[in-house]
This record gives structure tokens, C-alpha cells and sequence, in this order.
């Protein structure tokens, strides 16, 4: 199996994007609140903060280190989760060449992947509908990239949630984690082009 | 109203640096904030918002600036910590009374979260734009103290750190943070209060009929009373005596500024905090602060892979200006660089100690975003040759 965090001894860096409103930066607040309290690593984020974040393309930036974080911008994501078709189209071609790519697969039509480039897609806005509400979609993300990358426990990520989504949907947000967490596990055994 | 709420919320926390800043303030005792909502500040004024009733603050939304900045003086007179946070546009109408918090000496905080300028500008872009401004933005001679954070975490600690100076010096403290810092969210440790160092207000504590405001204490800084305690005192903007009543002349004009401006030259040793790294044998240092240095230390360590030997000085106060340091640092050095996210204004400051004893170079950025790393190491390249 695939092991993020042994090929990258150090440092990730994770670009997370999508429109206003799909819970792009509470994607990045939840893995890094989870790396840096529960993990015992380092977590900057930073975010795209302007007009063109309300309903436009919208990024959050997050670096994961097992070191002191001091540059805390990107350069070159290792892993990039795209929630939209401009999204994807934006920030696709800065992934790093053996980088790892996340598609929502109903909202991105992706072109043929470049060469080392592994992508797994998920239905994460599709499973959030039939958990009643698309606003979930990024948990499912979460929770599958998560699988797929390993960059915390699956456990810290659970403990992170609280405090960071209202206290009556933290349930359901865990469910719908561990959904995508579950897909992630199920795309490991298979072939990553899916 | 008051709650079970904690007022320190002891552990660690994934904050942006607007939410630290709030917490800070709350953590060091301040119970007092008047503000108008500016971007990229707001958060700190909504953290308070939404604590400060929990906790038995008073958080007033004024009807601009200038009445912030007054209403904050007033609460300090009525023996609170107290602060307002703005940006920009905000900190221009702040000046007067700024002036004002430093001839009447009432401690408080003015945190400044910079965007981008002149004018609105870049309302949720960054800037160190506001830097000049924090030294000389209200008329007249006085000094005036400023502290730059690097982090969330420093957002928290520095909070602490600008009430405890302004308590023991009585002037106002100004936080500069830049948007950058404020909207990066990383992990912040909050100690347990026992473990938070305050300085407590430092209350006049002799006979009613022999109290006068401004009897300085030996480090030339007098101790407060507050009103509603049966003492009977006046303060003003005006030059004043120790009694604090206006005296217009030239000798109570140089006793009354004069002790301004000494209380915090004389005690600059204690107040200034710096960070070095390798500056011992460097052929170049980097000057910087907020976010530039965050941003310098990529250039930094790219410089020493090309074996250029460079330091970092780091200026966690930035005003009082570290003139001893820089001149020391100058006459070892071949060259200190300075980035700013501006067109040079601590730059000033730096060559003007430098005195032509070594090179200095600037590194300016108009403002929006921070600097590419790789034009500060042509800078610290070119700076070693």
C-alpha cells in the first residue's frame, strides 16, 4: 500500500480547492487543528481571503511538518484536492509531477492524469445528498483523502472536529468521514486511475 | 452577566492570529474594548464580542474610530485594561488621540492589523504600510512603543507583552500585526493563569491631599489613581505640570515632554526584544520583522546552501528602534538587508544607524502579498560581495 508519509519524511504541502461555500477552508482547519493538536506535528494555514473567495475559486493552504514551520507558503503542493471544474482547472498544472490529485467526480471533468500524477476520485457532493445535506461533501473529501494519503491518523482527525463544525452536526460530519474514509481504503486496493 | 466560562482558556487551540490577539488581550486582564469593524481586524473584534460578555468585559462597537481610541483612554482613567484593534484607514484616526493616551500617559492597546494603502487600499491584502506611522502618526515629540508578531502563537504573547509594557510605562502600546499573520491559523498554547506573567497597573498608593498625577516613580514613570476613588486630580493634552494642570512655558514644556520621551529612551535596554540567529561571524544580516521574517528565513536558508554567510535579526520591538544593536551589528557586518512590505520605512531607521559602516539595502513590495523569497536572496547575495 501507499504511504504518503514515507515517501515525504518532513514536509506536505496541501492545496485544497473549490468555490465559496463548500467548506474548502474548514477542510484545511479540521486536518490541521488534527495534525497539530492530535498528531503532534506542525500545521500553518493560510487561505485566499478576498472578494474572489465568496462563490468563486476558493483555495486554503496548508503545510504539515514534523519540523518548525517558518516559510509558511506553498511552493508546490504534494497533494491537491479539487472540489471544481475551475478549481482543477486553476491549480492542477502546479501539482508536483509525482503528486498525489483528489477529484470530486461529479464536479470535475479531469483530463488524462500526467504520468506519475496519482488520482483517485470520489462522489463526496452525491454521498452528502444522501446524507441529506451537499454541505457534508467536505468531510467526505476529507475523510477519503485522508485514507488515501495518511497524513494523520484517522483518529485525529475524528477528535478534530469538534469546535470546528456546530455541536449538532458534529455526528453526521463524523459519518460522513468515515464514509469517505471507507472509500478512500476501498480506492487503496484498487488501482489509484479510478 | 457572567458565566462559568473560563477567562483563560488554558491548552492548545488552532487559531488565526486576529483570534490570539483576542485571547491574549483577555488572558492579560483586559476587561475594556471600543472598536469599529475594519477588515483584516474584524476577528479580533468578534472574538471579543463573543467573549467578553461571558466574562464580565465591555465590548462597545463606536461610532468610529476616533471615538474608540478616546473611549479607551476613559476606561483606563476608570482603572481598566482596555484596547481597540483596527487597520489602516482606522490607525489615521486614531493619531489625535493616540497623541493624547501618550501626553495624559493612560495605558493601552492599539493593535493594528495592516492592508495594503493609502487610503482603503488593499482592505484584505497585506501591507506593512502603517509602520512610520506608528512612530510619528500624532503631532508633537513623544515615543511610543510597537512589537511585530510572526505567528498566531506571537499574536497571543505579544498581546500579553504590548499591556504588560504599557502598565509598567504608561503609554499606549501599539500591536502591528500585518493580514498575513492575522489570518494564518496555526497552533497556539495557552498557558494556565498562573503561569501568565502580568504587569498589574501601578496604583498610587499614599495619602489622598499629597497625591499628584504626575510625580514620576524612579524609572521616571508616576504612578495612577482612578476616578470614583476620592482623589482629586486633572489631566490634560496640555503641557502640564506634576500636579497636571496647564502650565504654557518653555521649562514645564521641556520637564513634562522631556520625561516623555526619557521614560522610554532611558529604559529602551528593557523594553526592546530581539531575535539573532548566526549573526556572530555573518558577512550579511537580514533585518526583519512580521511576516517578512517568516518570509526571509526561505531566502535565508537558501543563502547559506550557496555558502553565503548570513544572519537574522529579528525585531519583535520595533519601536523603540534597537539603534545600540543595529551600530554594533554594522561594524561587523558587510551589509544588513531589509524587506518590507513597504517602499522602506524602518529602513530609515536602520540606515540611519548604519552610518554608512556597512551597505544596507532594501528590499521594498507594494503591498498585496508577501515577497518573493528568491528577491531577498539577490539582495543577501549581492549584500556579501
Amino acid at each position: 500500500m501507499f504511504h504518503i508519509r514515507d515517501r515525504c519524511k518532513g514536509k506536505m504541502e496541501i492545496k485544497f480547492s473549490g468555490f465559496g461555500g463548500q467548506g474548502i477552508i474548514r477542510m484545511g482547519l479540521v486536518l490541521g487543528r488534527a495534525a497539530s493538536i492530535f498528531d503532534n506535528k506542525h500545521a500553518t494555514l493560510t487561505q485566499s481571503f478576498g472578494p474572489e473567495a465568496r462563490g468563486g475559486a476558493c483555495s486554503a493552504q496548508l503545510i504539515v511538518s514534523e519540523q518548525r514551520i517558518l516559510y509558511p507558503y506553498l511552493t508546490q503542493p504534494d497533494i491537491l484536492v479539487t472540489m471544481s471544474q475551475e478549481a482543477y482547472d486553476k491549480f492542477e498544472h502546479n501539482l508536483k509531477e509525482d503528486g498525489i490529485l483528489l477529484i470530486e467526480k461529479d464536479l470535475v471533468r479531469p483530463h488524462p492524469p500526467r504520468k506519475k500524477i496519482r488520482q483517485y476520485t470520489v462522489l463526496a457532493t452525491r454521498i452528502g445528498e444522501e446524507m441529506g445535506n451537499r454541505i457534508f461533501a467536505n468531510m467526505v473529501m476529507l475523510g477519503f483523502m485522508d485514507a488515501v494519503t495518511k497524513i494523520v491518523p484517522q483518529e485525529a482527525l475524528r477528535k478534530a472536529l469538534p469546535g470546528m463544525v456546530p455541536d449538532r452536526f458534529i455526528k453526521t460530519n463524523l459519518v460522513a468521514m468515515e464514509k469517505g474514509y471507507e472509500l478512500g481504503l476501498e480506492k487503496l486496493s484498487h488501482s489509484p486511475q479510478t | 452577566m457572567k458565566s462559568n466560562t473560563p477567562a483563560v482558556l488554558t491548552g492548545a487551540h488552532y487559531w488565526d492570529g486576529d483570534f490570539a490577539c483576542a485571547e491574549g488581550a483577555i488572558a492579560v486582564g483586559c476587561r475594556f474594548f471600543a472598536g469599529y469593524p475594519i477588515t483584516p481586524s474584524t476577528e479580533v473584534a468578534e472574538r471579543i464580542a463573543l467573549r467578553f460578555p461571558l466574562i464580565g468585559g465591555v465590548f462597545v462597537q463606536m461610532e468610529d474610530e476616533l471615538g474608540s481610541m478616546a473611549a479607551i483612554l476613559g476606561a483606563a482613567w476608570a482603572g481598566t485594561k482596555s484596547m481597540t484593534v483596527t487597520s489602516g484607514p482606522g490607525f489615521s484616526l486614531m493619531q489625535e488621540n493616540i497623541g493624547l493616551g501618550a501626553m495624559t500617559e493612560t495605558p493601552c492597546i492599539v493593535v493594528n492589523v495592516q492592508r495594503g494603502g493609502p487610503s482603503t487600499g488593499l482592505p484584505t491584502l497585506t501591507g506593512q504600510q502603517d509602520m512610520m506611522q506608528a512612530r510619528w502618526g500624532s503631532h508633537g515629540d513623544y515615543e511610543i512603543i510597537a512589537l511585530s508578531p510572526s505567528s498566531p502563537q506571537e499574536c497571543f504573547d505579544l498581546t500579553i507583552t504590548c499591556f504588560n509594557l504599557s502598565e509598567k510605562y504608561r503609554v499606549p502600546v501599539l500591536l502591528m500585526m500585518d493580514e498575513c499573520v492575522g489570518h494564518m491559523t496555526e497552533k497556539v498554547v495557552v498557558p494556565a493563569l498562573g503561569k501568565i506573567k502580568v504587569q498589574h497597573r501601578r496604583w498610587y498608593r499614599g495619602a489622598k491631599e499629597k497625591y499628584r498625577p504626575y510625580v514620576p516613580a524612579k524609572d521616571g514613570v508616576p504612578p495612577m489613581v482612578k476616578t470614583g476613588d476620592d482623589y482629586r486630580f486633572h489631566i490634560t493634552g496640555l503641557t502640564h505640570d506634576q500636579r497636571g494642570y496647564p502650565v504654557i512655558n518653555p521649562a514645564c514644556q521641556k520637564q513634562c515632554v522631556g520625561r516623555l520621551v526619557r521614560k522610554i529612551k532611558d529604559n529602551a535596554d528593557k523594553i526592546i526584544i530581539l531575535k539573532e540567529e548566526e549573526t556572530e561571524d555573518a558577512d550579511v544580516i537580514v533585518v526583519s520583522y512580521g511576516i517578512s521574517y517568516r518570509v526571509a528565513t526561505k531566502a535565508i536558508a537558501d543563502a547559506r546552501k550557496k555558502g553565503v554567510k548570513v544572519g537574522s535579526l529579528r525585531l519583535i520591538t520595533v519601536w523603540p528602534f534597537p539603534e545600540k544593536r543595529i551600530v554594533e551589528l554594522a561594524k561587523k557586518t558587510k551589509c544588513l538587508v531589509m524587506p518590507e512590505i513597504n517602499q522602506g520605512q524602518v529602513y530609515l531607521a536602520l540606515e540611519r544607524c548604519a552610518k554608512g559602516m556597512c551597505k544596507t539595502k532594501l528590499v521594498p513590495h507594494y503591498g498585496g502579498w508577501v515577497h518573493d523569497p528568491n528577491d531577498i536572496l539577490k539582495a543577501i547575495i549581492e549584500g556579501a560581495r
